[in-house]
């Protein structure tokens, strides 16, 4: 049908373009917004420029106040600070976040001359001397720049310089984001790039009469490296890359239309975008990586998550030039590594399995740390003593049987139902000293081998196939529940399959009588290791489950400013910081959602045409950081909606200007232009009361606390469920 | 009378138009679907769950199940009912044969009977869709020889309802819009669509993501209804003078607000009023006390006949200076327990070392038991009886608690509770003379005074109580304590920083005034029942919305089953459920799909996106390959049929709970249904062209040809795993073998 298409295009294109074009310019009209016709863009240059000045100042001087108070460690410092300090010692570390926003803080700290040795245990750890301001200097920079680029952006959205101030002053005055802009922590970061890529996005929007001029190609390469930027920080930088992507097939979309452009200039406009926006982010984003692994060069606490051929790259690391007998013999002790990502060491303790989970026998689990518990001795079927002389090596076909070192019990299976994967059977650890029964003898093959092929140690993937069943040790990935340590399940599946998950290989090997030689282990490469490290990330991402005794935040508390998280100090006695929202602020928040709605569909179903109020990006963007919290199963905080609130924050002064300039439908010129004004005073006034009222939260506060007479906070407590 | 003798002037005549292929393919499902109905003779799979609510209905026995809205089950019980079964059935496990008094045809009737009508339901809303008859009898024979439909459709499992009631809401639906506009009878289409949706949503929760879909397509019509400004607003006058045959039934029908009220009505509240009815029926009906009686307030049990409200039959309504009392926790996670204590100390070291008060136990203990009893004492006072008239303890006043038994006093204090130590120990207060104070005041703080009273009231009221010397206040942690606390639950004083939760709430359960000062008649008074006078009732709202959150919020403990699956391994039909073995033969039934139905199904899905991609972007740039009219159609064919799949789909990707192969039946349906019409569609209008070109009606009659043996082939299919599918005749392992067209099927074999 294509080719006979041509035949047909001539006729119907000339016909069609005549009203696609018209269409087409419609839909511009209609998308330059109603509010751009009022203000002029020539007279709203110099009083802008003032106001940012204004804006800048205050948003400076908010967040840099008592910067260095409290002089201790406070809430996830503890992790960020920590991580900080291992890039300036290089040492290897393992986070579920990407590396971007360490890697700065760590920069910032080495800048300011902090030289890593503070240890960061827990929440509450003084400082002494150490130089910490410089990494909490960074992030409040970072963070103060949140109102400036919120100015730019509803400024650049509305042209309207009072809902640009409105914006800027709800988050300047906002007690919350002071809080958390003043700590050594990834949101300021993170909320720095998110911002900055939006505030790139919007001005690359207007550039859209200047098609690959200078200034249209800077914008739009600059929200690519912003977006690389905000991904690097944390996986929340995914929805801002989404509200990119979505304005970005938007905007195609209209190109598409526009009948005046060939389809090579389409084409044109699709490339470079797809360079700025996909390419360019990429290879920004895996740069981050390669810096973080060539940095990060010394062995770690992080080294047991990953495989034994990425801990070889690691100083220190027991495998880094590691040197053991090359074949597997009968009578070695080995650790024994799943082959899956973060599949962990095959591990047993001296815990049974409890009443009700299969035979109540010894667990067997797999556990991502080294530990002494992961030693197993190989064994032939029935001696157990050591032979003399050279011990004869393990090859493809034997049958083995695995002695737990520590416990002496054998690695067992039988036919009764896994603990989690009720199609898979369960593996325990069963017999004394070595003397169990016939279902503790497994099959050792080497895959892709042949009968008689010896076992390399490191380099040799096996897998152990049950004698009596016929079944394949396995680890479903799966996390136990308390009785377990929350280690991974292992058993036995009796779908044969070849996957990682059936898949071991031996890691360490220790046996006297052989000669110990020195591997080369295969080096991974560099892509090898940026999947290996994602996977990684996203197990321990998922992996980060409440906990039973632990609070953890609703979604739908956030937006109501429902309860805080306390940074630091608990008692009367303790220097207290609080992040909660300043109350006033995100309470308007959430009146401007529902007041946008309601215009929007007032407006729409009057016209039935997509009358659009400039805000929908910024309506998008809020819902784009909000709602996939909701399907989360992770453990989720009050800070996680920050994001959103800044979004929520540029609504809302985009919402109240329409709101206050709206009255003149309602009122007579000099009425309406009083009403304007004493909205805008009325509203500038409760947001510096409210201010006043609760910036102790942020710059922080001590004495009795809020619900005893005699505190600073005295009668603030208006929500029980806020703890200060 | 005249009227008369002209009405025999009139020829008697009854045209009627029968569509063979219709009712052919009608007959065809009611064969495959109803034949043999009561073979097996045995619980088959799930059946084994709904026979027990379905027994539960017969005997009116009050239950939860959270897995859906009670008209499922109702459905079920009212076929059961219809075959005369009397709920004497232990549906143990799968397999149990059944008695001969159980009249399993019935049983299984209605599902299977809804099985069936999906099937001619299908031909009817392809034709709404606006294609051919051919593709409607197409669609109609890709669910017909659906293995996998007729094996769910033929027990007392509740898919095919729900398959049922979507198809039958979306038909009606498109009935209605394709209705000309002038016709009254247009609107029981309407109705009949609200009340489908209404059905959709009361089988099973699912089900709302086709009636969200459902809204969505119909505010889809309304707004562009909206945007028709040939139609009126509200004016009378613009009506008059359009149309000089003016009358009241072009005013009601014609102006845009009164098309959209009759949508809301229909769409929106007919089936929210629907879904409110059907619990109103459910516990209109049952309403004896049963198992899980545990799990709702004391409020609600009292309202059941047996249980609870035997026991707090006549009991005194407020709680006074002196009442003997029973305090259940307002939470029933872990588990429903009373506050309790016993004469057993806390351990003076825990197992980590921390030290303890040493003084008497209070825990939560999930059984009746006479230590859960508790005095409650005026400090002011000496006396533990009740004054005449009784002093009722108001919001606000501070009271003690006595225990029962052993008369110690409810105590707290700056002590670390065993299992939660950031929270206070409680404890039946003994003086060791440690320099530890009694601390045992406690201010009564009802919860919900607003809409009970000030007074405290026996099983309304939701008491908190509060440590008057630290404000803590009394709560259930839920850990359970090791075995020196005898496994019960632990219970603290927590302070009140943390989120409300109703495990700081506790009601008065049983209650009695004490009549007894001296500890050994009081002793003997706790031991025996409680008795007085007073009725009470609970609004049928208040039961609702109780039930309902229950509902919602009750987690069962999900583990993996045997069968259970991930989503993405439905689309390529990874997995299988095995639903019954006979109990000595190879004869099984099965779960399994029609493979080659099932990849004809996912061909078209994928299809229908490029094509529709492809299309979407060549209007933009003004190239239309179709008539506005069949795109029209198209679009309407992918807002139903890939919104359906998606909607029926995507959700599960998301869900945390135990997932099997039939949760993916509906959005199956959605797939068959598109396939022959995105057929159709190629044929008229893809193919159109090719009537210019050399190779003209060649690419039609392969395409026609091309689809016929794909007919064929489902067929040979269906018939081939018909066994698995009927359950008859018994295959040798053999061929069993031989049908294991996947590795990771499980397909029994039986040992000889």
């Amino acid at each position: 049908p294509n080719s006979f298409q041509t035949t047909f295009t001539p006729v119907s294109k000339d016909k069609n373009s005549q009203t696609a074009g018209l269409l087409a310019g419609g839909d511009t009209q209609s998308s330059n917004g109603p509010s751009g016709q009022f203000v002029a863009r020539g007279s709203i240059e110099s009083p802008s420029k003032v106001l940012l000045m204004l804006v800048a100042g205050l948003s400076f001087s908010t967040r840099l106040y008592k910067l260095t108070e409290p002089p201790h460690v406070c809430w996830d410092e503890t992790h960020f600070g920590k991580m900080g300090s291992y890039y300036i010692n290089r040492t290897f570390f393992f986070d579920v976040h990407p590396p971007l926003g360490k890697m700065l803080i760590g920069l910032a700290g080495y800048m300011s001359g902090y030289n890593g040795t503070f240890p960061f245990i827990k929440p509450g750890d003084k400082y002494e001397n150490q130089n910490y301001w410089g990494m909490r200097g960074f992030c409040a920079v970072l963070g103060s720049f949140l109102p400036i680029f919120a100015y730019l952006i509803v400024l650049e959205l509305s042209n309207s310089c009072t809902a640009a101030i409105i914006a800027a002053t709800l988050l300047i005055f906002d007690t919350g984001c002071i809080t958390i802009s003043q700590y050594i922590l990834l949101d300021p970061i993170l909320m720095f790039f998110i911002m900055a890529a939006v505030l790139s996005m919007v001005k690359f929007n207007q550039q859209r009469y200047r098609s690959f001029t200078a200034s249209w190609w800077f914008w739009l390469v600059l929200t690519g490296i912003n977006l690389a930027g905000a991904l690097g920080v944390k996986f929340v930088g995914l929805f801002v890359i989404v509200l990119v992507g979505l304005n970005t097939i938007g905007d195609l979309w209209r190109l598409l239309g526009d009948m005046s452009l060939s389809l090579v200039d389409i084409a044109k406009h699709f490339l470079a975008r797809a360079f700025a926006l996909i390419l360019l982010p990429l290879i920004l984003y895996v740069t981050i990586f390669a810096v973080h692994f060539v940095v990060l060069n010394k062995s770690g606490p992080g080294d047991g998550f990953f495989s034994s051929a990425f801990q070889s790259r690691l100083i220190g690391n027991n495998l880094h030039n590691a040197s053991m007998p090359e074949y597997l013999a009968f009578g070695s002790t080995v650790t024994i590594k799943n082959l899956r990502i973060a599949g962990g060491y095959l591990h047993s303790h001296w815990h049974l399995y409890p009443e009700g989970v299969g035979a109540r026998q010894q667990q067997v689990t797999a556990y991502l740390h080294k530990d002494y518990n992961n030693l197993w001795v190989v064994h032939r079927q029935q001696d157990n003593n050591s032979q003399s002389g050279n011990p004869d090596l393990v090859r493809h076909g034997d049958i083995v049987r695995l002695e737990h070192k520590e416990t002496t019990r054998n690695l067992h299976s039988h036919l009764h139902e896994a603990p989690l994967t009720k199609k898979h059977f369960q593996v325990t650890g069963y017999g004394i000293n070595g003397t169990g029964d016939a279902n503790d003898l497994w099959q050792m093959e080497v895959c892709g081998g042949r009968k008689g092929d010896p076992v390399k140690v490191l380099r040799s993937k096996v897998r152990f196939l049950h004698r009596a069943t016929g079944c394949v040790l396995y680890s479903s990935g799966k996390t136990l529940p308390k009785w377990g340590w929350e280690q991974i399940e292992v058993t036995c599946s009796p779908y044969l399959k070849e996957t990682p998950s059936s898949q071991w290989n031996i890691e360490d090997h220790i046996n006297p009588k052989l000669p110990n030689i020195s591997l080369s282990v295969l080096k991974p490469n560099f892509l090898e290791i940026l999947l290996e490290s994602h996977i990684v990330m996203f197990r321990g991402n998922s992996g980060l489950k409440p906990k039973d005794n632990e609070m953890n935040s609703k979604p739908w508390h956030w937006p109501i400013n429902y309860q805080g998280l306390r940074f630091s100090g608990v008692n009367a006695t303790e220097y207290r910081v609080y992040l909660l929202g300043n109350p006033v602020v995100w309470w308007i928040n959430l009146a401007s959602l529902g007041l946008y709605f309601t215009m929007v569909a007032v407006a729409s179903i009057a016209t039935q045409r997509g009358f659009s109020l400039g805000g929908g990006l910024l309506m998008l963007g809020w819902l784009l950081h909000y709602a996939p919290f909701f399907t989360m199963g992770r453990i989720l905080y009050f800070h996680h909606y920050f994001p959103a609130m800044l979004f929520s924050s540029m609504l809302t002064g985009l919402t109240l200007d329409i709101l206050f300039r709206s009255a003149d439908l309602l009122l007579h010129p000099p009425y309406s232009y009083w009403f304007q004004r004493t909205g805008q005073l009325l509203l500038l006034f409760s947001i510096l009361y409210s201010f006043y009222l609760f910036h102790p939260l942020s710059y922080g506060m001590t004495g009795p606390l809020a619900h005893e007479p005699g505190s600073a906070m005295a009668g603030l407590k208006w929500m029980d469920s806020w703890e200060f | 009378s005249w009227w008369f003798q002209k009405m025999l002037q009139l020829p008697l005549v009854v045209t009627a138009q029968v569509d063979l292929l219709l009712v052919l393919v009608s007959l065809l499902a009611f064969w495959t679907r109803l034949s043999h109905l009561s073979y097996p003779n045995a619980v088959v799979f799930d059946e084994v769950y709904y026979g027990q609510f379905v027994s539960l209905y017969m005997k009116r026995v009050f239950f939860i199940d959270d897995s859906g809205p009670p008209l499922g089950h109702m459905i079920l019980a009212f076929g059961a009912y219809l075959g005369g079964f009397d709920g004497n059935f232990v549906w143990n496990r799968i397999g149990a044969e059944y008695p001969t008094t159980v009249n399993v045809w019935s049983l299984r009737l209605l599902p299977a009977l809804c099985g069936a009508l999906c099937v001619p339901l299908v031909y009817l809303l392809t034709l709404e869709l606006k294609f051919s008859h051919l593709s409607a009898l197409g669609a109609a024979v890709l669910l017909l020889l659906e293995n996998s439909l007729i094996v769910q459709s033929r027990f007392m499992l509740l898919e095919s309802v729900l398959i049922f009631f979507v198809l039958l809401a979306f038909f009606s639906y498109l009935r209605f819009h394709n209705a000309p506009s002038s016709s009254w009878s247009r609107y029981i289409w309407l109705i009949l669509s609200g009340v489908s949706c209404g059905a959709v949503v009361g089988v099973k929760y699912m089900g709302l993501f086709s009636y969200l879909l459902l809204l969505v397509v119909a505010s889809l019509h309304t707004w562009k209804l909206i945007g028709d400004k040939t139609i009126s607003h509200v004016s009378l006058d613009f009506l008059i003078v359009s149309y000089p045959a003016f009358s009241w039934q072009t005013l009601l029908l014609q102006n845009v607000c009164v098309q959209c009220v009759h949508r809301v009505l229909c769409l929106v509240v007919v089936p929210v009023l629907l879904y409110v009815f059907w619990f109103y029926v459910h516990l209109s009906f049952l309403n004896r006390s049963g198992p899980h009686d545990q799990l709702m307030s004391s409020a609600f049990q009292a309202s059941l006949q047996g249980g609870l409200s035997r026991i707090t039959r006549g009991q005194p309504l407020e709680v006074a200076y002196g009442s003997q009392v029973t305090l259940r926790s307002s939470v029933s996670q872990p588990i429903p327990c009373w506050l309790h204590s016993h004469k057993v100390n806390y351990p003076i070291r825990y197992d980590n070392g921390r030290g303890s008060s040493h003084q008497q136990q209070v825990t939560c203990y999930p059984f009746k038991d006479v230590n859960n009893w508790w005095i409650i004492k005026d400090p002011g006072r000496q006396q533990l009886v009740v004054d005449t008239p009784p002093r009722p303890v108001r919001h606000g006043d501070v009271i003690q608690l006595v225990h029962g038994m052993t008369s110690r006093f409810l105590n707290s204090h700056d002590v670390a509770a065993p299992m939660s130590p950031h929270t206070q120990e409680v404890s039946g207060y003994i003086d060791f003379n440690v320099s530890m104070p009694a601390q045992n005041l406690w201010r009564v703080d009802i919860s919900n005074r607003e809409a009970e009273s000030e007074v405290w009231k026996t099983i309304l009221s939701e008491v908190r109580l509060v440590h008057v010397n630290t404000s803590a206040v009394l709560k259930l942690s839920g850990v359970p304590l090791p075995d020196w606390g005898f496994r019960q639950l632990e219970v603290v004083a927590d302070k009140l920083f943390k989120a409300h939760s109703s495990s700081l709430e506790w009601t008065v359960e049983e209650h009695r005034y004490g009549t007894s000062q001296e500890q050994k008649e009081r002793e003997a008074e706790l031991h025996s029942p409680t008795h007085i006078d007073v009725d009470r009732k609970i609004s049928f709202w208040a039961k609702f919305v109780e039930l309902q959150w229950k509902m919602l919020t009750v987690k069962q403990e999900e583990s993996e089953h045997k069968y259970s699956s991930s989503p993405l391994e439905w689309i390529t039909m990874e997995t299988n459920i095995a639903y019954w073995l006979h109990s000595s033969t190879n004869a099984q039934i099965h779960l399994i799909g029609n493979p080659v139905s099932w990849g004809v199904g996912n061909l078209s899905l994928l299809a229908y996106q490029l094509l529709a991609v492809v299309y979407l972007l060549r209007r933009r740039r003004g190239l239309k390959d179709v008539p506005d009219g069949v795109w029209d159609q198209f679009v309407c064919l992918g807002c139903v049929c890939v919104g359906g799949w998606l909607v029926n789909f995507v959700p599960f990707l998301l869900m945390d709970k135990t997932l099997f192969l039939y949760h993916y039946l509906p959005a199956l349906c959605y797939l068959y249904l598109l396939s022959p019409a995105l057929l159709e569609h190629a044929h008229t209008h893809l193919l159109r062209y090719a009537h210019q070109l050399q190779h003209s009606l060649t690419h039609q009659r392969a395409l026609c040809v091309g689809a016929l043996a794909v007919l064929l082939s489902i067929f040979l299919t269906y018939r081939t795993f018909c066994p698995l599918t009927y359950g008859s005749p018994e295959l040798s392992a053999h061929q069993l073998q031989g049908l294991k067209w996947r590795d990771t099927w499980d397909i029994l074999y039986r040992r000889r």
